[in-house]
């Protein structure tokens, strides 16, 4: 019988990359890839990454070059290349696709690489869908904001609320090296600024930015083989949900898809006692309302308590479960293959203490989590890292 | 008797004060004209008023349709095919669509009377509609406005008999629109008046009057479709029109409404009628029609209907020239809606039932209705055991909204929400509402707009609209 543990510490994280995100006018995808796998290798100490890499995954959402695009960036030929999406939770379906593959005893190293490359539509922000009739019109910001009336109504929860989340990451981001936007903000820029789709003004959406991320993974056993501190996968899991946008029985103040991935992913680990057994979380702030509704469908606090722990600081770096302590999608920008791989990145520096000014004290024994949520949203990824 | 069994009317609720066309602020009582605003269109008007016109009538019974209209969106594609489809009509009937004058109504009227006494066709429903376009500072800005009438014609409880028709042909530039044109041209108002207007009219209406062996002044209602309030006033004291049987022009309300205008003016005067009365039409363009028709005691027992009264009644001032300029595209926008190919036909195709005609469907195993149309039921999980449930004309909830600032539109923001009707729930446009008086749990109707245009081509689908505050009557 399938059992939920049975990938638990099989499979370890021996080196993370990142390229610089941003609006990079002058590099392509494959220039970005190169950044990001080249400082994975060098991290996992691999120097002939065509003999020493097994396996790749790759995705993103803007590129429909398929595999090919990685591949020859990278020059990994004669080797099983797969391109996956899975919407903004590509990247830690790509993670997940990875550990499957070496959990199985197929391979003994793969690499995984994120990326997407949005700024080269002429676009500032994401696409407007014009797919067909009934689907129109609608953006993301469109879409995630249709939890706010409702759960605004049902908690009392306000704008003054979703600032707090922005000021916390805008100040996170710059700490982060890899970040775009490094300024705080204050809540006199938060309520100033253009109103996007309410209550969603510019500082609770993510910017869009061109970006790639890298993880090499290894056989737990073997990874005494890499000079690095290696990081254990504990779980890592995506579901698949309901468009909220005709589910009969939606109610507005959770996504499905993420306490669907919570309830798998922490069985997979073993966790009995949320919030304390998680020291740090990387979650998906596509806006600002996503990551408070994410506060709570993850079980860090109760549905509907949102506003008193944010009032509290429970989640600031200071706080007692700091989240996105990179300044999350809100200073990185949302290159959507791209993403999950970058919260990796972000949580083995953190597990590791390599995470320079931001790092997180006393996280030593704890899990780190990463969450990404996708489509109307309709798909979720979530990862838990840790010690072996 | 063969004759009108209902009516219905459609007038966008938008109006454009004469005011602030001239740079002022609106105050109350300005004179106004309506606006179809930029998600409307001889289309969208005219299904509406259709739906107003069908209320507590069985569609099935209709057989042809005949859509008349100076401003159909489709120079080929017929419009009366798409409002049959958005109307659930089905499909073995007459289609046809009625163009080129501004008398397209009237004549649509008498070919629906014509078919009915040859038995060609037993219901026929009649859809006048127009949103025409003045250029920006014209002398046709003010004298125009966008509306849309229904009738329905049959051999049955009918309100009024249509007795006699007269009509008389002219070939003259007066008023007109090139092929590929927007706006409406005009020459002189006065060589209109003088060498179009009074003596087609006049011509029309002697005709008429021979046919029935009467004079003017037996008609205890007179209707006149004229381009402006001038001419109406002039060929009422030329044709020695008596004042209280003169039915009064809709100049300053409304407009004039192309084809729509002589089926709205009928409908309002219907709406005063008495059993008896006798009634005389008179329409324009490119020569004219003129009809008699006589009011049955059928129109006491027919339920009050959302006519032109009701219409007039509900109004969304516009408070600033800019708005309406960018509302209907009358400067460069910064989308170009030309360059691309547009929505995938076989989509539009075979999404018709639920773009169009805003089929739902029940499932045979557990009741649920879903939109739109899925193989497997949502809630059961059974397969392919539907039947539709039309949900256009249902009553809708709203679950949640946003305002969106972000999607392209003249007048941003986009007001999205989750609606639930019947248990199904949909992602819609309410429109015809401010933002701030969204509220979760209010109520809507449906009604058929545009909701974007690509390749150049109107697309359609259904939006939410607030249920009026004001009923029948």
């Amino acid at each position: 019988m399938a059992r939920k543990d049975s990938i638990r510490d099989k499979v370890s994280i021996v080196g993370v990359g990142c390229c610089q995100f941003g609006e990079n006018w002058n590099q392509s995808a494959a220039d970005m890839i190169v950044d990001a796998a080249y400082e994975a290798y060098a991290d996992a100490g691999i120097e002939k990454p065509q003999e020493e890499i097994d396996a790749v995954f790759t995705g993103s959402i803007y590129s429909n070059k398929g595999p090919h695009e990685c591949a020859d960036a990278l020059k990994l030929f004669n080797k099983p290349v797969t391109f996956a999406t899975n919407y903004c939770a590509t990247g830690t379906d790509l993670i997940r696709l990875g550990v499957l593959s070496i959990a199985a005893g197929l391979y003994d190293r793969v690499l995984v690489v994120g990326y997407d490359k949005p700024k080269d539509r002429g676009v500032s922000g994401p696409s407007v869908v014009v797919d067909r009739v009934r689907d129109l019109p609608q953006t993301p910001a469109g879409w995630f904001s249709l939890a706010a009336a409702t759960y605004f109504k049902k908690y009392g929860a306000t704008r003054q609320d979703l600032a707090k989340i922005a000021i916390k990451n805008h100040a996170n981001g710059c700490l982060a090296p890899k970040s775009f936007l490094k300024r705080t903000i204050t809540e006199e820029d938060y309520f100033k600024a253009r109103i996007i789709s309410w209550p969603f003004g510019l500082y609770d959406s993510a910017a869009q930015t061109d970006g790639a991320s890298a993880v090499v993974l290894s056989r737990s056993d073997l990874a005494s083989r890499h000079p690095s501190d290696p990081i254990a996968i504990k779980g890592v899991t995506v579901r698949s949900g309901p468009n909220p946008q005709k589910d009969p029985n939606h109610d507005f103040l959770s996504w499905k898809p993420t306490a669907w991935a919570r309830d798998d992913v922490y069985e997979m680990a073993g966790i009995t006692n949320c919030p304390e057994e998680i020291g740090i979380a990387q979650v998906h702030d596509c806006f600002s309302l996503t990551e408070l509704l994410t506060y709570e469908d993850l079980g860090f606090c109760e549905k509907g308590s949102a506003k008193e722990h944010i009032a509290d600081g429970t989640f600031e770096r200071s706080g007692s479960l700091p989240v996105n302590t990179d300044g999350g999608l809100k200073t990185f920008g949302h290159p959507t293959g791209a993403t999950g791989v970058r919260m990796i990145y972000e949580n083995v520096l953190q597990l590791r203490g390599q995470a320079g000014k931001r790092q997180i004290p006393n996280i030593d024994g704890k899990l780190a989590l990463s969450h990404n949520i996708g489509g109307h949203p309709t798909a979720c990824g979530i990862a838990l890292l840790g010690r072996l | 008797m063969i004759g009108i069994i209902s009516y219905g009317a459609y007038i966008p609720p938008t109006r454009l004060p004469f005011s602030v066309i001239a740079g002022r602020p609106a105050s109350d009582g300005d004179p106004e004209r309506s606006v179809a605003w930029h998600d409307e269109d001889a289309i969208t008007l005219g299904v509406t008023a259709a739906v107003h016109c069908l209320e507590g009538f069985d569609r099935n019974q209709i057989d042809k349709l005949i859509f008349a209209s100076t401003t159909l969106p489709f120079a080929e594609k017929q419009s009366a095919a798409l409002a049959a489809r958005a109307l659930d009509l089905g499909r073995d009937i007459q289609t046809e669509d009625q163009t080129g004058s501004t008398r397209a109504g009237s004549s649509a009227l008498s070919a629906a009377f014509d078919a009915v006494r040859a038995g060609s066709a037993k219901t026929v429903l009649v859809i006048a509609s127009d949103a025409r376009l003045a250029a920006p500072g014209s002398g046709l800005e003010v004298k125009l406005g966008d509306g849309a009438a229904a009738l329905l014609i049959s051999d049955g409880a009918a309100i009024a008999s249509l007795d006699h028709f007269a009509a008389v042909t002219d070939e003259i530039t007066d008023v007109w629109r090139p092929a590929g044109h927007d706006y409406v041209h005009s020459w002189e108002d006065r060589f209109v008046l003088q060498e179009s207007v009074l003596p087609n009219l006049s011509r029309a209406i002697e005709s008429l009057l021979v046919r029935c062996e009467c004079s003017i002044n037996e008609f205890d209602r007179v209707v006149l479709a004229t381009p402006d309030a001038r001419s109406h006033a002039t060929l009422a004291r030329s044709s020695k029109i008596e004042q209280d049987a003169l039915e009064p022009h809709l100049f300053g309300r409304l407009g004039h409404a192309g084809a729509a205008t002589a089926p709205l003016l009928l409908i309002a005067a219907l709406e005063a009628a008495k059993p008896g009365e006798r009634l005389l039409l008179a329409d324009f363009g490119s020569g004219a029609n003129a009809a008699a028709l006589l009011i049955t005691k059928e129109i006491s027992p027919l339920k009050t209907r959302r006519g032109v009264a009701w219409n007039l009644a509900r109004r969304r001032v516009v408070s600033r020239y800019d708005d309406y300029v960018k509302a209907k595209g009358l400067t460069a926008t910064e989308w170009d809606a030309g360059s691309n190919p547009g929505l995938s036909a076989t989509i539009l195709f075979r999404e018709r039932d639920d773009d169009l005609s805003f089929l739902g469907q029940q499932c045979q195993s557990c009741q649920a209705v879903q939109f739109p149309k899925q193989r497997v039921c949502e809630t059961c999980y059974s397969k392919d055991r539907f039947d539709p449930l039309r949900l256009s004309d249902q009553i809708g909830k709203i679950v949640t909204y946003t305002f969106d600032y972000f999607f392209p539109t003249p007048n941003p923001p986009t007001i999205v929400t989750i609606i639930e009707v019947a248990g199904a729930r949909i992602h819609l446009q309410v429109v015809d509402i401010e933002a701030k008086d969204v509220e979760i749990g209010q109520e809507v109707e449906f009604v058929f707009r545009r909701i974007h245009e690509s390749g150049g081509r109107p697309n359609y689908y259904w939006k939410g609209i607030p249920r009026p505050e004001i009923e029948h009557g």
